[in-house]
């Protein structure tokens, strides 16, 4: 009995290692830098799992090997987590980078340390969304109200301007959460008279949370019209509940970023179209951005990296596989 | 329902355990009732054929990993780690058989004995390190999630090369019945988890433990190495979860998980199964876990915000456990 369970230990770990070697590009993003003689631009994010942070990251890498600095890459576990962001801030800032790339969870709670890197002479460059103060010499971010009100046009365009519609939404409580909500809500009040939005339900992002959450909403209203999805997991998560409830095709769903599955059901028709910001473009201006404020050259203080809305036309495009990302 | 003997060894310490344990049992099932009659009443679309299929597959997952969590907590234990484990899970389902290109049976039996082996390392710590379950699986929860971002590369797997995969969750078994895999996944594994509790040595140890872990090993029980089999075993009721968890959603989420195991343990303790151990039924965790998606799936219905489904859930984890601590106070 114990050198079975031993064994099936040993196969335990050696399938996580074997695994953990299939896939090398995994591990070694977070080491310190500093060490090389390049200038040193410590960027701490609003996290580092989902898919989103990951084409920062990538955009991010692009534009350090382009302009020769070492990066790190870090953020918190989940985007509720202030007091993590706050202590990978102070930890960046121990480290005395020569630029600090900076997305605030609180729009507040880092102005304490942000005054101190500022008098310490280090130039901060935000990215994604701002912070209330004038400290970050430029934000480098997407106009999410902007980008849901474009997501609440094409809804009334494509269900004819009349009818019911939900949103699944990833959070109540963060500026994104709350931009692409009220954009899209705003915008149909203002503009479409005829549509009614029967229904907001949040389900943090979780994918299996905004399918039931999804399917709860059309199970109350049988004859709704669409459902707008506010990122990858809520919108997965509507296309998951369509799916499985066997509504293709009578809903119009919209979503917002980008992930395989989303491509999938843009692909096959499950799926409207969507709303993607340009991730890559984030983490690459956020870099460009900090390597001249870094050289004392003159920054603009918003950069705005756009969004693009995407569909079945246009999804092979050019400049939208520029911006999506599986 | 039939009254279940909880344990015939340990039962007779107490004055009257099999008519209270009846009682707790038929109060949460009239209250699920309750509930979906009041839900049926409040909104016309609640009651439909489709709407309870969806309640059953939002339970089948969390479901699942209460039914293991069960075991757990009746030996006076708890298990912080199977919302983790579970993504670990899917995430090594992934690797087996997308990475690997594994066929998917054997795939999916190798994930579910993933879950088993983290079960096993865990049950290790609690039983031959002497580490307190709650510290054991806190330190088991933050391993599998790390294991699972790394060895995903903290991308998503997907399971679209080999078809058929999302079946096991969303397919149907019985031919004209539409009834999801997942839910009927779910009840084999309530009835496998009934049958281990009641009718097998581990059963009977997990109660013996759970009552007095001393007694249990001064009469000679190896209680170390049932342990380690108890956990074990809610690991791969772990492991099945998370592969049902991948089926639904087509690909292993290596962010997800996070918090399941909460939702898990407030349903086995909706069911009645005491915190303090040697006390629990299966079939009170089916119905705990029943209630609580009653609970979302009839709120969101009602289009109540979802502020508010949080703090109507945290009520009803109060009023259980109250309920649970009066019956006791009574039986004395």
């Amino acid at each position: 009995m114990k050198k079975f369970l031993m064994s099936l230990v040993v196969l335990f770990f050696a399938s996580v290692v074997l695994a953990a070697c299939g896939d090398d590009e995994a591990g070694g993003s977070n080491e310190g830098g500093g060490d090389s003689g390049k200038p040193y631009i410590a960027i701490v994010s609003k996290g580092f799992q989902h898919q989103f942070w990951q084409a920062v990251k990538s955009g991010a890498e692009q534009a350090a090997e382009e302009f020769d600095v070492e990066i790190t890459f870090e953020g918190p576990e989940t985007e509720q987590q202030v007091d993590k962001q706050i202590e990978m801030l102070q930890s960046a800032l121990d480290k005395k980078p020569d630029a600090i790339g900076f997305a605030a969870l609180d729009s507040q709670a880092s102005i304490p340390l942000l005054q101190q890197a500022d008098s310490a002479g280090i130039p901060i460059i935000a990215f994604d969304s701002g912070v209330e103060s004038d400290i970050p010499l430029a934000t480098a971010s997407t106009d999410n109200y902007a980008a849901a009100a474009l997501a609440a046009d094409k809804m009334a365009e494509l269900i004819g301007e009349e009818g019911k519609v939900a949103l699944v939404v990833h959070d109540q409580t963060s500026v994104t959460g709350i931009d692409r909500r009220d954009g899209f809500v705003e915008t149909i009040e203002e503009k479409y008279p005829n549509i009614e939005i029967v229904d907001i339900q949040y389900g943090g992002g979780d994918h299996l949370k905004s399918t039931d959450a999804a399917k709860a909403i059309m199970q109350a209203h049988p004859d709704l019209k669409g459902i707008y999805g506010s990122n990858e997991g809520s919108a997965i998560g509507v296309v998951n509940a369509v799916k499985e409830m066997g509504k293709e095709g009578e809903l119009t769903i919209i979503g917002f970023d980008s992930s395989k599955p989303q491509i999938d059901a843009i692909k096959d028709g499950t799926m409207a179209g969507a709303i993607t910001q340009n991730p890559v473009g984030i983490g690459y201006e956020t870099v460009k951005a900090a390597v001249a404020a870094m050289n004392g050259e003159e920054v603009e203080e918003v950069i705005d990296t756009g969004f693009y809305w995407y569909d079945k036309n246009n999804i092979e495009d050019e400049e939208i596989q520029a911006v999506i990302y599986e | 329902m039939k009254p279940e003997v909880n344990n015939p060894e340990i039962g007779e310490k107490r004055k009257s355990p099999f008519k209270s344990g009846a009682l707790q049992q038929i109060l949460a099932f009239a209250s699920l009732i309750v509930l979906l009659l009041f839900f049926s009443i409040a909104s016309p679309n609640f009651f439909e054929w489709s709407n309870l299929m969806n309640i059953l597959l939002s339970t089948s997952v969390i479901g699942i990993l209460a039914l293991g969590t069960t075991f757990v907590i009746i030996t006076g234990g708890i298990d912080l780690s199977v919302g983790t484990a579970m993504t670990l899970t899917s995430v090594m389902t992934g690797v087996f058989i997308t990475f690997w290109g594994v066929p998917t049976l054997l795939g999916v039996f190798l994930g579910i004995l993933s879950g088993g082996v983290a079960g096993l390392l865990v049950g290790s710590a609690v039983a031959k390190m002497k580490i307190p379950p709650f510290i054991a699986t806190l330190a088991m929860m933050m391993i599998a999630k790390g294991l699972a971002l790394v060895i995903s590369g903290t991308k998503p797997i997907y399971f679209t090369d080999s078809p058929g995969f999302t079946d096991i969750a969303l397919g149907t078994m019985i031919p004209g019945v539409d009834i999801p895999n997942a839910v009927l996944i779910f009840f084999l594994m309530a009835i496998v988890g009934y049958i281990i509790l009641n009718k097998t040595a581990v059963g009977r140890y997990t109660f013996a433990i759970g009552s007095n872990e001393e007694a249990t090993r001064l009469s000679g029980v190896n209680v170390d190495r049932w342990k380690i089999i108890i956990y074990s075993i809610a690991g791969l009721f772990t492991g099945i979860a998370g592969v049902l968890m991948a089926a639904r959603l087509n690909s292993a989420q290596p962010a997800l998980g996070m918090g399941y195991e909460l939702e898990a343990i407030a349903a086995v303790v909706i069911g009645g199964t005491s915190l303090s151990g040697g006390k629990g039924t299966m079939v009170g965790t089916v119905i705990g876990a029943l209630i609580m998606s009653v609970l979302t799936n009839g709120l969101r219905i009602l289009s109540v915000p979802q502020e508010w489904q949080t703090v109507v859930v945290g009520f009803v984890v109060i009023l259980a456990v109250y309920a649970d601590i009066l019956r006791r106070s009574k039986a004395k």
